[in-house]
């Protein structure tokens, strides 16, 4: 268990102010032109070194994404991208960083961009976030004001300017590359990779796009060593991590645990355990919407890190637990999951245009039984066809909900239809699946 | 993806106010020369702040102010689902409904919506509401939720009931001071109902994490030049 000392969010629940006075007494801006003078080479070796994983779902080591960047300036400036576009069901953890912990945050995106040579940053906060967005503006202006921002930020000889800018309603703005168009102007629509942005990025400069936790956890890092943050988690999933706990279990809340905690007790712990008990529990989406669902038996142990619920047939995702009890009627919260990626899909590629709402079309009659059991298996293979065939991971996180309910819940898909069926002297499915 | 098309009553012209018009330099400002599209997206929801939706004649002074073709201000637009085409309620309800709060009770809520407002995507008769269902705004820990637009703000309402939306509904609509944030008397934000599990150590908050660093860890050898 993860002791308050430990704890790199301080004011994760706003219990404090978030000003400048008061967050420097909580440590932040500790020493920033000292860690900065150690070098861009000293500050990427330190955060590879801490093994610190990219914490907006991906997993990709932050070091070394990082280390992609060309090594000079050249004839375009570099730029840091922070995708505060949070929107992906279950999380809320970088909303509550960026209206409490703002100074924490901003110090992590001079210490970032100073690493990779960006003299400029925007952070891209999602448009619905609008109290979150004033309170980090107006933090932005109080650092700007003292010196911490701008020429010779915070004294360490860097010039560094930091921007917000936002979005406006748009789940696939928090995939990088749509971010990118949007931040340009333009509809959110992915870019085909290669070029990755490290190459050609924002305005076809090089860029770097990080998650808000994973800057803003960057700076105690320093302060405080990356053996220290390797003292949390297991091999290769080092750290701690904010947990957003939602769905059925007594107190939902936010909380900083170290990674690898077992989900049994993350969830005993701090939320006062699932509603009416363990032994109540259906089943959990350990990492946002687009992982797949893990039914009780498995939950009694996994552990709550990338490579245990990787090899479980999950992810970690943005540790984003939504936890549901045995009232839940799960096929219909999947196909509620289901309609938001129909809704989300930028329509860019046909797969996932056509199947996220063949997919939603279909669970939504399999959760009142209307179907068949060779339906299932259709359904698989259309999950199937839109994973892995498009251009961004849109399809791929619309198809696992979905397998995953499949996989670990088919009996009772199944039981669905042959009660449907008991009660009618003759079904009729039409020849096309569903519209 | 959502079929989204302009109203068909459209005003016939569109202006800043003064205070707005400065307030687009700021932006256009944050990004570098020639790249003042950049700027389309926080111009445009400063335009339905001031107007309370986004109008043909907007769009066209917004394309016109940021050296952009229409058609690629109208197809942002269209594009982003925040973006109003149509004239909204005085208060503006957007419920979630995706999996975490439809867990906690969004479709009771969705019902409390049609009850007192009316139905959905229609301004109520007194023009004081109207109301969305919208997908995951991002506060799950304190789901179920809405967000509740003005001309002047876009709090979000946090642990809804039945009984404590329809209060808020009713409060708002009698022109009463309501608090933002979480609805429920013993949460503050996220943190847990009741006491909390962490963060409870006082010596976070004595001042003693501001002490300077004695050493920089791993800092050995000496910083690179």
């Amino acid at each position: 268990m993860l002791e308050d000392k430990d704890r790199i969010f301080t004011n994760l629940y706003g219990l404090h102010d978030w000003r400048l006075e008061a967050a420097k007494k909580r440590g932040a801006w500790n020493g920033t032109a000292d860690l900065i003078r150690m070098g861009h080479d000293w500050i990427i070796q330190q955060v590879k070194d801490s093994g610190l994983r990219g914490r907006g779902g991906a997993g990709f080591p932050t070091g070394l994404k990082w280390s992609f960047m060309p090594k000079e300036i050249g004839e375009r400036p570099h730029y840091l991208v922070v995708n505060a576009d949070e929107s992906e069901p279950g999380t809320c953890k970088d909303r509550e960083m960026m209206r409490h912990d703002p100074h924490l945050f901003i110090e992590g995106c001079l210490i970032a961009s100073y690493a990779m040579k960006a003299h400029a940053c925007y952070i891209y906060i999602r448009g619905e976030y609008i109290d979150e967005r004033n309170n980090l503006q107006a933090a932005i202006d109080e650092a700007y004001e003292v010196g911490l921002l701008g020429k010779n930020a915070a004294g360490s000889g860097w010039d560094f300017d930091c921007y917000v800018s936002h979005g406006a309603g748009a789940y696939i703005c928090g995939e990088e590359t749509a971010l990118l168009e949007s931040l340009e102007g333009k509809k959110g629509q992915p870019r085909l990779k290669p070029p990755f942005p490290a190459g050609a990025g924002l305005y076809g400069c090089p860029t770097t796009v990080n998650n808000v936790e994973s800057i803003a956890v960057v700076p105690t890092i320093l302060r405080r060593g990356a053996d220290w943050f390797t003292k949390f988690g297991r091999d290769n999933n080092h750290g701690t991590k904010v947990f957003c706990i939602s769905g059925h279990v007594e107190r939902p809340c936010n909380v900083e645990e170290a990674m690898s905690i077992p989900l049994k007790t993350l969830i005993n712990t701090h939320c006062g355990g699932v509603i009416g008990g363990w032994d109540n529990l259906k089943a959990i989406i350990p990492g946002g919407s687009s992982v797949p669902c893990l039914p009780q038996d498995i939950c009694d142990d996994i552990l709550m890190d990338f490579d245990a619920l990787r090899d479980a047939k999950s992810g970690l995702g943005t540790a984003a637990v939504i936890v549901m009890d045995k009232s839940t009627d799960i096929v219909k919260a999947i196909a509620r999951i289901s309609y938001f990626y129909k809704h989300e899909s930028c329509g860019q590629c046909t797969p996932c245009r056509e199947g996220t709402g063949w997919m939603w079309r279909v669970l939504e009659r399999m959760a009142i039984g209307d179907s068949t059991t060779e339906e299932i298996d259709k359904l698989l293979d259309v999950a199937g066809q839109v994973e892995g065939h498009t251009i961004c991971a849109l399809g791929d996180a619309a198809a696992w909900p979905v397998q995953g309910l499949i996989r670990h819940f088919r009996p009772e898909i199944e039981e669905r239809i042959n009660i449907y069926r008991n009660d009618r002297p003759h079904v009729a499915v039409g020849a096309v699946a569903a519209e | 993806m959502a079929v989204r098309r302009p109203a068909k009553n459209q005003p016939q012209s569109f202006e800043w106010t003064p205070e707005n018009k400065a307030w687009c330099e700021t932006q256009i400002k944050k990004f570098p020369e020639s790249r003042q599209a950049s700027a389309v997206i926080p111009l445009l929801w400063r335009g339905q702040k001031q107007e309370g939706w986004i109008s043909i004649p907007m769009m066209e002074a917004i394309a016109e102010q940021l050296g952009m073709p229409y058609i690629r201000v109208y197809e942002v637009v269209t594009f982003y689902t925040m973006f109003n085409m149509a004239p909204v309620g005085e208060f503006f309800v957007q419920l979630c409904g995706t999996t975490p709060c439809m867990l906690r009770g969004s479709n009771e809520l969705r019902e409390v919506c049609k009850r007192v407002i009316g139905p959905e995507s229609s301004v109520s008769d007194d023009g004081k509401f109207s109301w969305l269902e919208v997908e995951c705004l991002g506060a799950c820990c304190n789901a179920p939720m809405a967000q509740i637009s003005t001309s002047e703000s876009d709090h979000y309402y946090e642990d809804l009931t039945p009984e404590n939306f329809e209060q808020l509904l009713a409060d708002l609509r009698a022109g009463k001071e309501v608090k933002a944030g979480t609805q429920n008397p013993k949460r503050h934000t996220s943190d847990p109902e009741g006491e909390n599990t962490t963060l409870t150590d006082p010596s976070l908050y004595d001042g003693s994490a501001a002490k300077p660093l004695d050493v920089i860890p791993n800092s050995q050898p000496a910083p690179a030049e």
